[in-house]
């Protein structure tokens, strides 16, 4: 096989004066910000959809079971162009001349990721307030909570640590899921990657190094979550496939 | 909104029913691909011999932890090299074709972890049964377990195709023709984003809400009664 490996071209001088290696810690930078972004934005989100999708009221569950059939059955790339090139055609005119000149461009992104993702994590959220009994909401109920009151005091801190592993698994997707935002002209890993592999053609010294940037990230993110699970463990409650990932 | 021009989706039908034949094209190899190795894969895995065992691990944790768009450009520049180095001569492969071979072996990872929780779901009695009645490994696999585990698992089996479906239009990134590529191509030529882009959106959210209602339907029907 006659590919000619190279691991020091990534200290070569790149066009615009840097090193390779600043490239891919810019990349890095966008990824990680883009991705924990979105994830705020998911998480808020989903959580107020995967709620809504437990309570008595009809058109609430309609709401919440409408958005996450919408944002789960159309592929990610076409969300994202759809939040870039047709939706500042739909809005009236000036607000849509403000998305497209005014608005950084990051934020849309981030924004459609966000969006996505919160679909995913509407469905863990509602999920786990499902798998609590009955008799939990009726106690507060007893008790005079109010229906708001039982999913602040006795239902969602229940949820969300019963939850949290298949969280941490969307947690660390979003960071893959982050790469399709160069489409629209994020600076992230991944596009920094394609753009080192036009310039230097050194394909497989760059996937290695990338996959394993990947890799940590995912990796990082994974055991922040453990983490906070072993912290925050319901005491008494048997807790399945520890571990397992 | 007025302005939705329909006929700039009539005129390009054909192309972009072209780009959604080859979507599905991709979908269906994959699938048939991918679940036959990643059963291999989780068979492998749940093997006593470490080494396939480890072998097992490492293909499905590398490939569940990198991003999809990266591995299609990876395998897109990459195999070309590695035909060259087995074969001697260079032989062009193409975007469209490459496609096929990266979402088989990508997709194996994720199907291989389901039919490990579905090998896993059969109760391990089973195999001693048929071991008992002097099956073979291979026997005891062919006959009881795996069609069980394929049954228990087939509803996230096709979950899983429906989410491979949509990502089939990652392809983007190494420009081939498939749904969505065939509409921003349009759309590069004739300025159309809004109803190029709103079409895809709505044929994908048909096809996959359909399917994955029939998913469910299909689940409330094949569950085994023990």
């Amino acid at each position: 096989m006659n590919y000619h490996w190279d691991w020091m071209f990534f200290f070569q001088e790149t066009d615009d004066g840097l090193k390779y290696y600043d490239w891919i810690l810019s990349g890095l930078g966008w990824t990680t910000f883009v991705s924990l972004a979105s994830l705020v934005v998911a998480l808020i989100l989903g959580s107020v959809l995967g709620v809504m999708r437990t309570t008595p009221k009809r058109w609430l569950v309609g709401l919440g079971d409408a958005y996450v059939d919408l944002f789960r059955n159309v592929p990610l790339i076409v969300q994202l162009f759809m939040w870039f090139f047709v939706v500042p055609e739909l809005v009236p005119e000036n607000i849509g001349l403000w998305m497209k000149q005014d608005l950084p461009y990051f934020v849309i992104a981030i924004v459609g990721l966000g969006l996505y993702t919160a679909a995913r994590i509407a469905e863990q959220v509602k999920a786990g307030i499902n798998s609590l009994s009955r008799g939990q909401r009726f106690a507060g109920l007893a008790l005079g909570f109010t229906e708001w009151q039982t999913y602040r005091y006795v239902r969602l801190p229940m949820a969300y640590r019963i939850v949290l592993p298949a969280l941490t698994s969307e947690a660390m997707n979003i960071f893959k899921n982050s790469a399709v935002t160069y489409a629209v002209g994020i600076l992230e890993l991944y596009f920094q990657y394609k753009q080192i592999i036009e310039k230097t053609s050194q394909v497989l010294e760059i996937t290695i190094v990338v996959t394993l940037c990947y890799f940590v990230l995912a990796f990082v993110m994974n055991r922040i979550l453990a983490f906070v699970e072993a912290r925050t463990r319901v005491p008494g409650l048997i807790v399945g496939t520890k571990g397992s990932k | 909104m007025s302005d939705f021009d329909f006929s700039v989706i009539v005129q390009n039908w054909a192309f972009l029913a072209e780009g959604l034949r080859y979507t599905l094209q991709v979908t269906v190899t994959a699938m048939i691909g991918g679940i036959l190795i990643g059963t291999v894969l989780a068979l492998m895995r749940l093997s006593s011999i470490t080494p396939l065992q480890w072998f097992a691990a490492g293909y499905v944790n590398i490939f569940r932890s990198v991003p999809l768009v990266q591995v299609i450009l990876a395998f897109y520049l990459i195999l070309p090299l590695v035909l060259q180095m087995i074969t001697g001569k260079q032989i062009p492969i193409g975007a469209a074709n490459s496609a096929y071979f990266t979402f088989t072996i990508f997709e194996a990872a994720y199907y291989s972890e389901i039919m490990r929780s579905g090998i896993q779901s059969v109760p391990r009695g089973q195999v001693g049964a048929g071991y008992a009645l002097g099956f073979t490994y291979g026997q005891a696999m062919r006959y009881v377990v795996l069609p069980q585990a394929f049954r228990n698992m087939l509803p996230v089996l096709l979950t899983q195709t429906i989410i491979l479906f949509q990502d089939v239009s990652l392809v983007y990134a190494i420009g081939a023709t498939d749904f969505f590529g065939a509409a921003d191509k349009i759309t590069q030529r004739d300025l159309r984003p809004v109803e190029m882009y709103t079409t895809v959106a709505v044929v994908y959210f048909i096809i996959c809400f359909t399917l994955s209602r029939l998913v469910k339907w299909l689940q409330s029907h094949i569950a085994i009664i023990r």
